[in-house]
């Protein structure tokens, strides 16, 4: 039973990791830096409270994340992909504007700088009992937990098996071998923060979810750790899901063991080591896209 | 007037600025507030104030201690009081400035005992927001009253973290509130800012029970609330800027406690169903014991 409930913490705190770890993945892979992940889910989160809030509908606040996160890649697309500015600089401003935007708009709707009045979360889904599973069956029948395995599965295959993935990888590659055979590097790098941006707005739309409300700076480095595990996994959705495990059991060990024998500093170092150590070497050499970061100009070619 | 945070957190910057509001009403002040983002420009806009003809400055948390101990000194003709001011060993407060400090172990050490009293599981928790010793005040005072009323009652303490991040991390404490209910909690007792939203979550979907802090938090998940302990900063603001009205201001450190009625813990109508008369009793029997100072209760 400790081991369910172990198991269930550990997908619990993962989710929101994988799905803006698998945008990034998908983002990078055709040359463009995501650090705005940070903003664009805590525009996410906001919006899944604000379309709850208003219709009452769990499902409508997921329509609203993922609008709010598909609306935020596009702002870092114009800026970094068709203005061609400075990717790292786009991703920062992103998130202080997200930072300063959603505290805005939760002093006008709720009245409070702190959080959100309480809206409904996700149902769950019971397919074939699952939901009752000890332990572990109410996080298996949280809808979003499916949509995230099937994500990274779809996500896998459209990097790695479909047209589109093997041109973007190309894009991020050599950009200016792919706009000779004809590609429009523009479309396909957008294409890609969009996905990135749905995803994070998804990874918003999971936390406040399962708060059942919105609260000030609520993604606390969130998009962040999802980035360690993006280059951990080595820019594929399935290293990048692997390493977001990897970095949710860490966190759910340490907060298991907390208050027992073990020395408390110790335990609280702990998910920052094993992301360390992972990076450091048992994964082996981490090699980023060739041309990511770099804006694509055709002109300087 | 100052404070961090921001207004509308229903907790600590409200309480300041009720009492703003309530010196305005009956001493006729006059007031201006600022909100800090984070970090830096903290000290510029306190600054301002200083500059700007205030006779009084607040700072609202104890972020603010080492922006005010500088400025209280470059503005020796104004007046600073800090809530929450961190001290330091071996450091003397300039005249001017008062560190309003709260006994929250105090409060803690009661409601400590009534989760004592209350448990059915023989287990309670503690979440705590960042490790620092301000936090460590509540669990200590919290586990010598756990202590007090049942020392067979065990207690399991878990952080949110080592940053500021603690504080504001609901996500995280609801994992650590699911954690401890998990290992038998059946009472949680938070002192983590809006991470403790969190704890409240974890108390709805396991169907436990949670204390608030700070301000009263029942409103936050009515029925899984079973009290809160309140420090009534808006008490020491309103005190603050009486004394300076009536020119018997002082600096150096006030603190504010049971006694003072700077700490306490909720009871009214909305609880009293969840804590027999017996209950009640006694915990106002040690509340009797600290303000006499039969009892003394431990910081960390």
């Amino acid at each position: 039973m400790i081991l369910l409930l172990f198991l269930a913490a550990t997908l619990r705190i993962s989710v929101p990791y994988t799905l803006a770890a698998l945008g990034a993945s998908i983002n990078e892979r055709g040359g463009v830096v995501n650090i705005a992940l940070e903003g664009m889910m805590l525009n996410g989160a906001l919006a899944y409270v604000l379309g709850a809030h208003f219709t009452g509908n769990a499902w409508m606040g997921v329509a609203a994340a993922l609008a709010a996160g598909i609306a935020t890649g596009a702002l870092h697309a114009l800026v970094t992909v068709v203005a061609r500015a400075d990717q790292i600089t786009s991703g920062l401003g992103i998130n202080l504007l997200a930072a300063g935007l959603t505290k805005f708009v939760l002093t006008q709707v709720f009245h409070s700088s702190s959080n959100s009045s309480r809206v409904v979360g996700l149902p769950t889904w019971d397919l074939a009992g699952l939901v009752n599973l000890p332990g572990i069956g109410q996080v298996l029948a949280t809808p979003l937990v499916m949509i995230t395995v099937a994500l990274v599965l779809g996500g896998q295959w459209l990097l790695f098996r479909s047209v589109f993935g093997l041109r973007l990888r190309s894009i991020g590659e050599r950009p200016e071998a792919a706009a000779t055979l004809g590609l429009s590097v523009s479309a396909y790098r957008i294409a890609g923060v969009l996905a990135s941006g749905a995803l994070a707005g998804l990874a918003g739309a999971w936390l406040a979810s399962e708060q059942h409300s919105f609260t000030d700076g609520m993604t606390g480095g969130r998009g962040y750790i999802a980035l360690a595990a993006m280059i951990v996994g080595k820019w594929s959705p399935f290293g990048a899901a692997a390493a977001c495990l990897l970095f949710g059991a860490a966190e759910a060990l340490q907060i298991t063991l907390q208050g027992s024998r073990f020395p408390n500093e110790l335990l609280q170092m702990m998910p920052y080591l094993v992301t360390m150590l992972a990076l450091a070497g048992f994964i082996g050499r981490a090699v980023a896209p060739r041309a990511v970061g770099v804006p694509y100009d055709p002109e300087e070619q | 007037m100052f404070d961090v945070g921001g207004r509308g957190d229903k907790s600590f910057n409200d309480a300041a600025y009720a009492g703003l509001e309530r010196a305005q009403k009956e001493l006729g002040i006059t007031f201006t507030t600022l909100e800090t983002g984070e970090g830096s420009d903290r000290e510029a806009q306190m600054r301002q104030l200083a500059a700007g003809g205030s006779q009084l400055v607040f700072g609202v948390g104890f972020l603010f201690t080492d922006d005010i101990y500088g400025l209280a000194q470059e503005f020796p003709e104004v007046k600073f009081a800090c809530v929450d001011y961190t001290l330091k060993e071996g450091q003397a407060l300039p005249p001017n400035l008062v560190a309003l400090e709260f006994k929250e172990q105090e409060g803690s050490f009661l409601v400590g005992a009534l989760a004592a009293l209350l448990t059915k599981t023989g287990k309670v928790g503690f979440v705590g927001g960042m490790e620092i010793p301000l936090i460590k005040k509540f669990e200590a005072g919290y586990r010598a009253g756990v202590k007090a009323a049942n020392p067979k009652v065990e207690l399991i303490v878990k952080y949110a973290g080592t940053t500021g991040t603690a504080f504001k991390d609901p996500t995280k404490g609801k994992e650590l509130g699911l954690a401890e209910y998990n290992q038998g909690a059946d009472i949680i007792f938070h002192a983590s800012g809006s991470t403790g939203l969190g704890v409240f979550e974890a108390a709805r979907e396991k169907g436990k029970l949670a204390i608030g802090v700070d301000s009263d938090q029942q409103a936050e998940a009515p029925g899984f609330i079973l009290t809160s302990m309140v420090k009534r900063v808006e008490t020491s603001v309103f005190d603050s800027i009486r004394e300076l009205k009536e020119g018997r201001w002082q600096g150096g450190i006030r603190e504010f406690g049971l006694k003072e009625d700077g700490v306490g813990w909720v009871y009214d109508d909305q609880n009293k169903a969840l804590i027999p008369d017996g209950v009640k009793a006694k915990v106002d029997a040690f509340k009797a014991e600290i303000v006499a100072g039969r009892i003394v209760v431990p910081v960390q």
